[in-house]
């Protein structure tokens, strides 16, 4: 345990001042630790001066702080994701460097303690502050456009959802610099994570910074079903939505119904650590095993809740690059909900060893390998829609080959370990790793990458550069082979997760193959800095100006790149699914109206920000028990929900000749396309 | 900007504008459009479920504390007025009733409740089979 957490104020006065916060809470002494939370100061800073020295800020403020625009936000979720992805990475590369160091009884150099905060917070990020943002953003963006709505149905609440995900991501952050992360695994399981054996502050910045989040991310769930039931164009039934935003309504029903379960046994794990309850604990009638029981029912819906998403860009990218319309699209939507459901019959599969009988395992390993089937369906109706379609291998196209050779892997290795009897030989060992980051790099990243290459051009108006994306593609598919395979081989020898030191030198060599892999994913991920930022740079020659690259099928492409703030001047009429590429066919897109109806918007609001910054300090002085800051923080945030109802002024009307000037100009500018 | 006096919300031509218009938020003031789900409840029914609540909390507190029931037959009647609680939310606090206009309510109530009896009764056939595996003596009826 880390010395520094056992440094507490003498002084009474101290005590209230600061709770359990020390000089000594920051960890002088370690140069890693130091250089990076400097590293984090410096580019906090940078990013701020320039801000000031560009005046940027009331650009800054005004267009993106304080908007409740849901494709801005939908942005905001995503740059979110991939600088925590940058954070989630690095931990990967430490934790890969130090078992390839110190598998043939050599020491590494990382002591266990801070091996342990890193792989927790390493699995913590990738999930909560990577994944879910990227996929949340995905839908923000995309399905209100693909519904034919001019924004979310609650764009405030939208605001204040994205805000408090971002404050849970900077409580993490602080956690690095002042006190520690929890050691604990990042499901951080009772009794370890409980007071007796988690003393430090790490448990509490890891409860605290998911409370937050997810409350977050639960209050984004209520916005996007209602956007979806409540907000579709003219004749879009619920058979003719997109597969995108089927798979959008199927997460947002399992984050409705599971991130309550979360919220729940990460408060009873705080009664125990704060008031002294016994929920979780080994005495008082505690017992440790509910809260892995519990932890689960959230924890496998929360996978679907990746990775249906992910099946839906899948869907919209096959259709549009293989020029058909999508194979079996109610078998799609059937299999979709089938999984939804299906998701919340399985979550005992990940503790078969805790000591279950043969009738319980039997049924959730019976179960879970039934979840294979409606996948299965999946993956033969993406197959069929490529059949004797005209294939297009755009790099949207190549991370959907990569993922369906990919995540069939992993799913193969899933219904392998699905099998009580084999997972009692592999459960905690690497090849679980393998397994599920095979599934999850495979199915939920290879999907956000194939997404963001997708719909790039939609969201900023010009398209990603090709080669670069090439190279990321290459790096990332090969990288995640050479890093995962060896670690299947590995846990079938008999490795377990989580090991800081080993002194098998046989397992050395699989090891630096996969320290080696990692470095070629590193690649990918600068290929994915540098594509971004040479498309930008080069913006002019990547220009598109039609709205539609890819010559897409579903609404989004029906409006301009990137979409006026009103997203559609008129309302689409839909008789079909692909309405938009049935509309081309019959010759009845980009026909300019007559007039045009005011359109009623939203205002911005710094409400959902204010909330969201006043939560960093709450959730710190929760953590370190700086009870007078936790009560003004926690006074504070209702004081500016409750200001923030009396504002009467919250929505205006777009004038009739505002929007005739946009569309005028847009019209043009098609024109001009149609004739060079 | 200026802004029409009369909200064009309901004389829209165009469904859409209507639908969208009409959900987007803080858009449902309270002079228009109250056409969707249930009534708001009065104060008296808010008065009445707040009263049954009151006498539904304390029932179950008083049989506590004051031992009437032994555990064996206490812990049923907790969770019998527990569940009688929850309705009487439902129908004070949240107006759902079986009226048509409450479909997508009911419909979410449905999902609701299936998945919460997925997860209590999966948990309590879980946590049996982990306690008699583990702890034989700590079942209720066993020799701890």
């Amino acid at each position: 345990m880390s010395s520094r957490v056992d440094q507490l104020h003498e002084d009474p006065l101290l005590r209230a001042i600061f709770g359990k916060l020390h000089i000594e809470s920051i960890p002088w002494h370690d140069p890693i630790i130091m250089g990076a939370g400097a590293g984090m100061v410096i580019a906090a800073v940078a990013v701020l001066g320039l801000t000031t020295y560009f005046k940027q800020w009331k650009y800054v403020w005004s267009n993106w702080l304080t908007s409740v625009d849901h494709k801005k936000i939908g942005v905001m979720y995503i740059i979110l994701a991939l600088i925590m992805l940058l954070r989630g990475f690095a931990d990967a590369l430490m934790m890969r460097a130090q078992q390839a160091m110190a598998s043939a009884g050599g020491e590494g150099f990382l002591p266990p303690d801070h091996f342990d905060q890193i792989f927790t917070a390493h699995g913590v990020i990738m999930i909560f502050f990577v994944a879910m943002p990227f996929v949340v953003g995905l839908m923000n963006v995309v399905m209100p456009l693909q519904i034919g709505a001019r924004d979310v149905a609650f764009p405030y609440l939208n605001s204040l959802s994205f805000w408090l995900t971002a404050s849970g991501a900077i409580l993490i952050n602080v956690s690095l610099v002042i006190g520690e992360f929890a050691h604990t695994g990042w499901l951080a399981y009772a009794p370890l994570s409980g007071i007796e054996f988690s003393p430090g502050v790490g448990v509490d910045y890891y409860l605290w910074a998911l409370q937050i989040a997810g409350l977050g991310t639960l209050l984004s769930g209520v916005n996007l079903i209602t956007t979806i039931f409540k907000m579709r164009a003219p004749g879009m039934t619920l058979m003719r939505m997109p597969i995108f935003t089927w798979t959008t309504l199927a997460a947002n029903m399992l984050i409705v119904a599971a991130f309550p379960i979360l919220t729940v046994c990460l408060a009873m794990l705080s009664l125990d650590r704060y008031l002294g309850m016994h929920f979780f604990t080994n005495e008082a009638g505690g017992n440790a095993m509910l809260y892995v029981n519990l932890i689960w029912a959230w924890g496998h819906p929360e996978v679907y809740i990746l990775v249906l998403p992910a099946f839906g860009v899948f869907s919209e990218v096959v259709a549009t690059y293989s020029r058909k319309r999508l194979f079996g699209y109610d078998g799609m939507v059937y299999a979709t909900m089938c999984i939804a459901l299906l998701s919340f019959i399985v979550w005992l599969h990940h503790f078969f060893t805790m000591g279950a009988g043969a009738n319980v395992n039997a049924f959730f390993g019976i179960t879970t390998m039934i979840i294979s089937i409606p996948t299965g369906v999946k993956v033969f109706n993406w197959l069929f829609t490529m059949y004797r379609g005209r294939i297009k291998l755009d790099l949207p196209m190549m991370w959907t080959l990569g993922f369906i050779i990919t995540f069939v892997i992993g799913g193969a290795t899933g219904v392998l370990m699905a099998v009580p009897g084999a997972d009692f030989v592999l459960h905690n060992s690497v090849f679980l790793i393998a397994h599920f980051h095979n599934v999850i790099i495979g199915g939920v990243l290879f999907g956000c990458f194939a997404a963001l290459n997708y719909w790039f051009p939609k969201a900023f108006g010009f398209k990603l550069h090709v080669g670069l994306g090439k190279v990321s593609f290459w790096c990332w598919l090969i990288g995640f082979y050479v890093a995962f395979m060896p670690l299947y081989a590995l846990g079938l020898m008999g490795m377990t997760r989580r090991l800081s030191h080993m002194n098998d030198p046989v397992w050395q060599v699989y090891l630096i193959v996969a320290a080696f892999g990692a470095l070629l994913i590193l690649a990918g991920i600068l290929a994915n800095i540098a594509q971004i930022v040479w498309s930008v740079v080069k913006r002019d020659e990547l220009r598109d100006e039609t709205g539609d690259p890819w010559d897409g099928r579903t609404l989004e492409w029906a409006t301009s790149s990137p979409p006026p703030f009103y997203n559609f001047a008129v309302t689409p009429a839909i008789g079909n699914h692909d309405s938009f590429w049935d509309a081309k066919q019959l010759g009845q897109a980009y026909v300019q109206p007559e007039k045009y109806e005011p359109i009623h918007m939203p205002r911005n609001t710094a409400t959902g920000l204010l909330i969201g910054l006043v939560s960093v300090p709450f959730g710190f002085a929760l953590v370190w028990h700086i009870w007078w800051l936790a009560l003004l923080g926690f006074v504070a945030m209702i004081v500016i929900a409750a200001v923030h109802t009396f504002n009467e002024d919250r929505d205006y009307y777009v004038q009739p000749d505002e929007i005739k000037a946009i569309e005028d100009a847009r019209f043009a500018l098609l024109k001009t396309q149609k004739e060079a | 900007m200026h802004v029409p006096n009369e909200p064009t919300l309901h004389k829209a031509k165009d469904p859409h504008t209507e639908l969208a218009d009409h959900h987007a938020v803080d858009k449902l003031n309270h002079e228009h459009g109250h056409d969707h789900g249930a009534s708001h409840g009065s104060v008296k029914s808010y008065l009445i479920g707040f009263a049954l609540s009151v006498v539904l909390t304390g029932i179950p507190f008083a049989l506590t504390m004051l031992k009437i029931l032994p555990a064996a037959t206490l812990i049923p009647a907790i969770l019998i007025l527990g569940v009688i609680q929850i309705v009487v939310h439902l129908h004070y606090f949240l107006h759902m009733d079986t009226s048509s206009s409450q479909i997508w309510n009911n419909a979410a109530f449905v999902f609701t409740v299936i998945i919460v009896g997925i997860l209590i009764v999966g948990t309590i056939w879980v946590m049996f089979h982990l306690n008699h595996n583990m702890h034989p003596g700590m079942m209720p009826g066993g020799m701890g």
